[in-house]
């Protein structure tokens, strides 16, 4: 099962590498991985997308406390969460596929925010699956380019990741 | 926060030294606010942390460094080899002596040279700092001579490592270092530090605490579930208590031994663990696992709780988690590291904590009931598998026999030796037959395996307890992987005894070879062996060579009496003698192969 789990670390060279030599070296997969530093300079927070067993998910969240450089751990799965990403998509803007693009891009709340000759891009929201639903839904043939920032997560309400 | 302590620095001979240090700050800094050399601040660190021995080999980016260790006596320096042996002599001085061993090196191939040490420290959870030269900071990452990337070459085989990078942060990460090293699960920590950061000046603060809002082992375990697993021990019907490396890191043997007597209970060690419960005792079923003993391996797979103690599951010592799940059990799981425990087999009671902390809370409990447990009829099973006599093998008076050289050994010694070994069939019966009462004295390398550990560490063991008696139990094979260290036992003439079982063989590459390869010995018969008794005289040390069984125990006698001298004894041993009982990788706990004579068994 797929599940998102949020970190935060010290701030410190090569903290990142840490995170992800673990994954490699103990053979979990990432599906995504983002961090950056929080409002306090000497933290990062990182959301990692993983998939895994319900025993492989507990070992990798041992395996994360037990990083030196960590200092908290939270699965989001384990409570109500928000989860958000971004992406830009540049497609192609002739002709037959203008008008597509746009309605697309309206009924997924998206943005064109670059108008080239032959192109679009467009920028979107939303929960991952969200992002791979837009994919889905408009002609493959038009897509040129896409770059997306892997997931970031939130607990809901009071459940706060914080030292 | 750090708590800060300052010191005072009044020694004449350091202030010339800052004199000729074309790198020093003016005196009149020094007078208003003591400044030192990055080096000499490591020797300070080095000097509060109490370390007696340095186990390095000096270069070029530590140059600074071994200049400050010219000038002090705080600790005594062993030059050793190759840094390999550095790192492995350290690791076993830590194994010895329950303190944090410490080696040097410099940078780049003395730096590769170490990772084979520290990577077999790490799998077996013991602590230590190496202190790694680095290329100075401006060079970094220009591929400048002698230059690696330590943080990264180490990192998946250390518990951490620093790359210091400030002159003023030495002080502070050093007292981390051995902080993390010694505490929780502990392990080897890498301290890198760049050459020019050893010749800048920094005032030295030694802080006297360290917090970590990022590192905070767990030390006592949860009290209601020490309850739980007390009421589930009395209740048991088939018991078994098994026990590793953990619970003799832990220095929780003591209290192990008080739980084990005080419940009847049957206990078996692993590899790592020998020691952690004397093995002269009665309740001692001996060792479990790939070439653990019948009735070990036979208990561990039908008891019907299990407490394991400082003890992984190790795929050498259940063999397949889900034969080893077939049977049903409760299984109580004592470990200071989280991340152990449910990791290869699922645990119905866990217990986070230091093995002595909550050992000592369940015998506290313990004493508090009144209910005793009888479980004669569990015993009489045990007794029965006894009965088997997986361990005994056929001696023979024409050629010399591997397990009766240790045997002898065991005898000769009294079973108060620092046994050390190397990776082979010889390791293996080195753990069958010597039978260890003591923790700390047995010495090897269970988690990574690495020939060539022998020597190094008998040489960290005599170091560490200097009138001691102490073996190094030895392959052909595994002793020329190291075998460069002769030379440093005799520049600091350890009276070390090299108990070399030649086989003229890979011989556990050559076992396997027979049972698995249909007898292809594919490269491991070794040809061109050198005269090992020249050998070890052209050093200086004593040689023998021993080809007759009746010739062992007189042999041993001899060189154990030479108190002050090196002894290497070739013993020429059977050839084709293979280690018994044997669980095939991947094979469940019951599925042994017993010796030729005790035919193979399978039990349900
Ligand atoms: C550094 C290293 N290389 C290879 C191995 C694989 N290996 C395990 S045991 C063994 C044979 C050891 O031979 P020897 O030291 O003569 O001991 P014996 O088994 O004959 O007692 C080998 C090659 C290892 N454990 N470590
Ligand atoms: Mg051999």
């Amino acid at each position: 099962m797929k599940h998102i789990i949020s970190l935060l670390m010290e701030n410190e060279a090569g903290a990142l590498s840490r995170v992800a030599g673990l994954f490699s070296a103990r053979g979990y997969n990432i599906e995504s991985l983002t961090v950056a530093v929080t409002e306090d300079p000497t933290l990062s927070r990182m959301t990692i997308v993983t998939a895994g067993s319900d025993e492989v998910i507990e070992q990798i969240i041992k395996q994360l406390n037990k990083l030196i450089d960590v200092v908290k751990v939270l699965d989001l799965n384990d409570g109500k969460y928000i989860e958000r990403e971004l992406m830009l998509v540049k497609v192609k803007a002739s002709a037959n596929f203008k008008d597509e693009m746009k309605r697309m891009c309206d009924i997924f709340r998206g943005r064109i925010i670059d108008v080239a000759d032959n192109s679009y891009t467009i920028e979107l929201t939303g929960s991952c699956s969200k992002l791979d639903a837009f994919l889905e839904a408009i002609d493959k043939t038009a897509i040129l380019e896409t770059v997306r920032t892997g997931a970031s997560g939130i607990g809901r309400g009071d459940r706060i990741l914080k030292i | 926060m750090f708590r800060v302590h300052h010191l005072i620095v009044k020694n004449q001979g350091f202030m010339d030294s800052q004199n000729n240090n074309p790198t020093s700050a003016s005196k009149d800094v020094i007078n208003a606010n003591p400044t030192i050399t990055g080096a000499e601040i490591v020797i300070r660190c080095l000097n509060e942390e109490k370390v007696k021995f340095v186990f390095g080999y000096p270069g070029g980016a530590v140059l600074h460094i071994y200049d400050e260790i010219y000038k002090q006596n705080g600790f005594k320096h062993i030059l050793v080899r190759h840094e390999q042996a550095a790192v492995h002599a350290a690791d076993a001085y830590s194994r010895a002596t329950g303190t944090v061993g410490v080696a040097l090196v410099t940078s780049g191939p003395g730096a590769t040279n170490a990772v084979t040490g520290i990577a077999t420290a790490y799998m077996d959870s013991i602590p230590m700092v190496v202190i790694s030269g680095q290329v100075p900071v401006p060079a970094i990452g220009l591929d400048a001579f002698q230059e690696v990337d330590m943080v990264g070459v180490t990192r998946p085989c250390v518990k951490h490592n620093f790359l210091v990078k400030d002159v003023k942060d030495i002080a502070a990460t050093m007292k981390k270092a051995f902080y993390i090293a010694a505490t929780g699960r502990p392990g080897p920590v890498v301290v890198d530090i760049p050459k020019d950061i050893t010749a800048h000046l920094a005032e030295y603060i030694y802080p006297k605490s360290v917090e970590m809002r990022s590192y905070n082992p767990v030390l006592k375990g949860h009290s209601g579930q020490i309850k739980k697993a007390i009421k589930l021990l009395l209740e048991a019907k088939r018991p078994m208590i098994y026990t590793g490396g953990g619970l003799v890191l832990g220095d929780g043997s003591h209290e192990l031994v008080k739980l084990a007597r005080a419940l009847n209970y049957p206990v078996t060690n692993t590899l790592m663990g020998l020691g952690g419960y004397p093995a002269t005792d009665k309740q001692f079923v001996g060792m479990l696992g790939m070439h653990g003993s019948y009735e070990a391996n036979m208990a561990m797979q039908n008891c019907d709780v299990l407490i394991a103690v400082g003890a992984r599951f190790d795929d050498r010592v259940i063999g397949d988690p889900k034969d080893f799940l077939s049977k049903k059990r409760t299984i109580i799981h004592i470990d200071v590291d989280p991340s152990s425990i449910s990791k290869r087999v699922k645990i119905d009671v866990p217990i986070v904590g230091h093995v002595q902390s909550v050992l000592s809370e369940m015998n506290e409990l313990l004493a508090a009931e009144k209910t005793t447990n009888d479980i004669s009829a569990w015993w009489k099973q045990i007794d029965e598998w006894r009965g088997v006599k997986s361990m005994v093998y056929a001696n023979s008076d024409i050629v010399i026999k591997p397990q009766y050289v240790i045997e002898k050994l065991w005898e000769v010694t009294k079973g108060e030796a620092y046994v050390t070994s190397d990776v082979g069939q010889h390791q293996m019966w080195a753990a069958q037959y010597y039978k260890f009462d003591k923790p700390r004295r047995w010495i090897n390398s269970g988690g990574l395996g690495t020939m060539g550990v022998g020597l190094p560490y008998a040489m960290g063991c005599q170091f560490a307890d200097k009138d001691a008696q102490v073996a190094c139990v030895t392959g052909e094979g595994s002793i020329q992987m190291n075998i460069q260290e002769l030379s440093t036992c005799a520049q600091y003439g350890l009276p070390i005894k090299v108990i070399m079982l030649n086989n003229r063989y890979l011989g556990m590459v050559r076992q396997w070879q027979e049972f698995f390869y249909e007898n292809r010995y594919s490269e491991s018969y070794m040809d061109s062996l050198p005269d090992f008794v020249k050998l070890a005289e052209s050093y200086g040390h004593v040689g023998m060579k021993i080809t007759n069984p009746a010739d062992v125990e007189g042999a041993l006698k001899e060189a154990f009496a030479k108190k002050d001298k090196f002894v290497f004894m070739d013993f020429i041993t059977d050839q084709d003698e293979n280690v018994f009982p044997m669980i095939a990788a991947g094979k469940g706990l019951a599925d042994m192969v017993l010796k030729k004579d005790n035919k193979e068994r399978h039990e349900d």
